[in-house]
């Protein structure tokens, strides 16, 4: 996984409040192998595209200065419903590093940290300040900086997040989660040994005896 | 109850208040192939194949006699058989009777129990916490390493009883109960808790009632919704055939009787409904939280204050193709789909066709039972009968047009009475237009061919 460190990007803002993951990549991308080029035309793809394949200049990522954006910078609850990781994969394949809401689905917040994307939970008002400074100048840039916890906005306010020590860790490392917890195989053992005396139940009969 | 879930399955602490959580019970389905896939190719193989079980359900044509034709569809449906071959893990795949919905299947095969941690790559998966057990939806990445470690590392969740209390009126049920707590605590408003559904209106449910509510805990925001097993619980799993049988069923069940929460217990957050003031419900928007009472009308986005509600409501009606005002009993629909893992079980087929025995669907209407052992039993009572006889199709098990990737799809500007979980712009299809409600509720719309309050047909 790659690592994040400090990032000083162009926001993407996102005034929507819920957008669910079947609009961050419908449903019919998810057999695609997160391989192929086109993977970041998944991303958003019935609103950012026409019928006809056409970009929709409305939608604010196809607007010039806007389309470089890697930090999302959205309202409450972005990335709920489905627990589709292709959502945050769409959103990487196309460059975002970050994004930053109030509040956001929980099994999304969980993808982004396995992907080497920052969430960052910011309060309501303090979001719905950054978004309308990069609606007042397109393009503007935030700095995200997991080491020191702070967002600095493009007015250069610095607002201080909070994130989980454990994810902190392997994000700025960039570890491998599967790694790390193999190397807990003697606790994983051991447990497995108690738990089999004490809850015998829990283990289904083998199928067919 | 969760608490004592929790400190069962903690294997080791780590920093920052994560702990690393032993799993019970590991599902996985067609849309997981790719993560069995990555786990193959990292030369690392499935740690508890034992506990690992499969079915083939997202992907799969529910057309009876139809196999799956898309040629990407079907390696989702063939690699998954493949890979739980090699590694030596139960799959119910197609051909199999016992194969359907995965949230259908678990409970119906006697896998969900109370007191256990069960995950699967579905965010539906609080399902089975309908049994007293703490199960949640994971990412892909999260698949994987349960795979490989049969743990994962999660952060405690906050707590929040929902209390429903009271005796519910004709025609109101589980379905209606979900949408109105959703509607009231918002989208948003479970995120980051677990969520343990009490009061008199719930311990009345059958377990296929309270796994509707269940199921839909994560359109309110919560990945885990838990009922306290109970008697009802327990006599729907004796028998089952991966269920504890002999002293291990005896043990079990001594332990399921001390895992209700206790009398004092705390939660971080209360909610209180009153089972008298839930109505037959329908969604009029393309977020779940957007219900509402069939007596009432499309909602005035003028008559809000907040900007960003005001909009997105002006930009789900404009979706829905609806006018502010309207009375919903007076929205047309163009199909109807009863199915899904909120509703395809035999209790909602049940209900659903007493509403359309001796009437006929004016409108194209699936009926997608959730497992194929569901259809069977479906078939022994007649069910079937009622519902072809009444023009509507019969398919086979699967998730259908729930998700929108199978095949199964409404097209563009089509609206949809549908018994599933989500009102998403493009859910059902590109451009579709989805109102969710109950089982019975769907059916009323098929015979009218527009919204309709069930309690009119005399059901």
């Amino acid at each position: 996984m790659e690592p994040f460190t400090r990032l000083t990007a162009a926001g993407l803002p996102i005034d929507l409040p819920n957008v669910d993951t079947d609009r961050v990549i419908p449903a019919r991308f998810l057999r695609k192998d997160r391989g192929v080029p086109e993977y970041s035309r998944f991303l958003f793809h019935d609103v950012r595209f026409g019928a006809d394949g056409a970009e929709r200049p409305e939608f604010i990522l196809n607007q010039p200065p806007y389309r470089g954006a890697r930090i999302v910078v959205a309202a409450e609850n972005f990335g709920c419903g489905s627990s589709r990781e292709a959502a945050v994969w769409a959103l990487a394949a196309y460059g975002f590093r970050s994004v930053i809401a109030p509040s956001l689905g929980d099994i999304f917040h969980q993808n982004c940290f396995k992907n080497g994307l920052l969430p960052v939970i910011l309060p309501a008002g303090v979001v719905d300040d950054l978004r309308r400074q990069l609606h007042a100048r397109p393009g503007a840039t935030l700095t995200v900086d997991l080491e020191t916890q702070t967002v600095v906005a493009p007015d250069g306010a610095q607002h201080r997040f909070d994130v989980d020590a454990f994810r902190k860790e392997m994000l700025l490392g960039g570890r491998d989660e599967i790694g790390l917890t193999l190397g807990f195989e003697a606790q994983i053992a051991e447990f497995e040994a108690r738990h089999a005396r004490e809850m015998a139940w829990a283990v289904p009969p083998r199928a067919g005896t | 109850m969760f608490e004592k879930i929790w400190a069962r399955h903690v294997v080791a602490e780590g920093p920052g208040g994560h702990v690393l959580l032993y799993v019970d019970r590991h599902l996985l389905h067609e849309g997981t192939t790719a993560a069995l896939g990555r786990l193959a190719r990292s030369g690392r193989s499935v740690r508890r194949p034992d506990l690992s079980f499969a079915t083939a359900d997202h992907y799969v044509s529910t057309l009876p006699g139809s196999p799956t034709t898309d040629p990407e569809a079907r390696a989702m449906v063939e690699g998954l058989g493949r890979h739980t071959a090699q590694q030596g893990i139960l799959h119910f795949g197609v051909g199999d009777p016992r194969r359907g919905i995965v949230h259908v299947i678990g409970p119906e095969q006697g896998l969900t129990v109370p007191g256990i941690t069960l995950v699967c790559g579905d965010s539906h998966t609080a399902t089975h916490g309908a049994f007293g057990a703490l199960a949640f939806g994971i990412g892909s990445s999260e698949v994987e390493h349960v795979l490989a470690t049969q743990t994962l590392w999660q952060k405690k969740p906050s707590t929040m009883r929902i209390s429903v209390d009271g005796q519910l009126g004709p025609g109101v049920n589980a379905k209606d109960v979900i949408l109105a707590i959703i509607a009231k605590i918002g989208a948003g408003g479970g995120v980051r808790h677990a969520i343990e559904y009490a009061g008199s209106t719930i311990r009345a449910m059958s377990m296929d009632e309270r796994m509707t509510v269940c199921n839909m805990s994560i359109e309110a925001g919560a990945r885990a919704g838990m009922i306290a097993p109970d008697e009802t619980t327990f006599a729907y799993v004796e028998g089952r055939p991966l269920a504890p049988r002999g002293e291990a069923w005896r043990q079990a069940l001594a332990e399921w009787k001390a895992l209700p929460s206790d009398a004092g217990a705390r939660f971080d957050r209360e909610v209180q409904l009153a089972a008298s003031e839930i109505a037959p419900t329908v969604t009029w928007g393309t977020s779940p939280q957007d219900a509402l009472p069939i007596t009432g009308r499309v909602p005035d986005p003028g008559s809000v204050a907040d900007p960003g509600r005001r909009e997105s409501m002006s930009r789900a009606l404009a979706y829905m193709g609806l006018s502010a005002g309207t009375p919903l009993s007076d929205i047309a629909v163009d199909r109807v789909f009863i199915g899904s893992c909120t509703n395809s079980r035999l209790d909602d087929l049940r209900a659903a066709a007493r509403v359309v025995k001796g009437r006929r669907a004016v409108v194209p209407a699936w009926i997608v039972p959730g497992s194929g052992l569901i259809k069977r039993a479906a078939e022994a009572e007649g069910l079937d009968r009622v519902f072809v006889d009444a023009g509507f199709e019969w398919r086979d098990a699967g998730c259908s047009m729930c998700v929108g990737m199978n095949g199964d799809l409404a097209v563009a500007g089509e609206r949809v009475a549908s018994t599933s979980n989500r009102n998403f712009e493009g859910r059902q299809g590109k451009g579709a237009r989805t109102h969710l409600m109950s089982p019975v509720m769907a059916a009323a719309a098929a015979v009218t061919g527009r919204l309709t309050d069930v309690r009119s047909l005399g059901a």
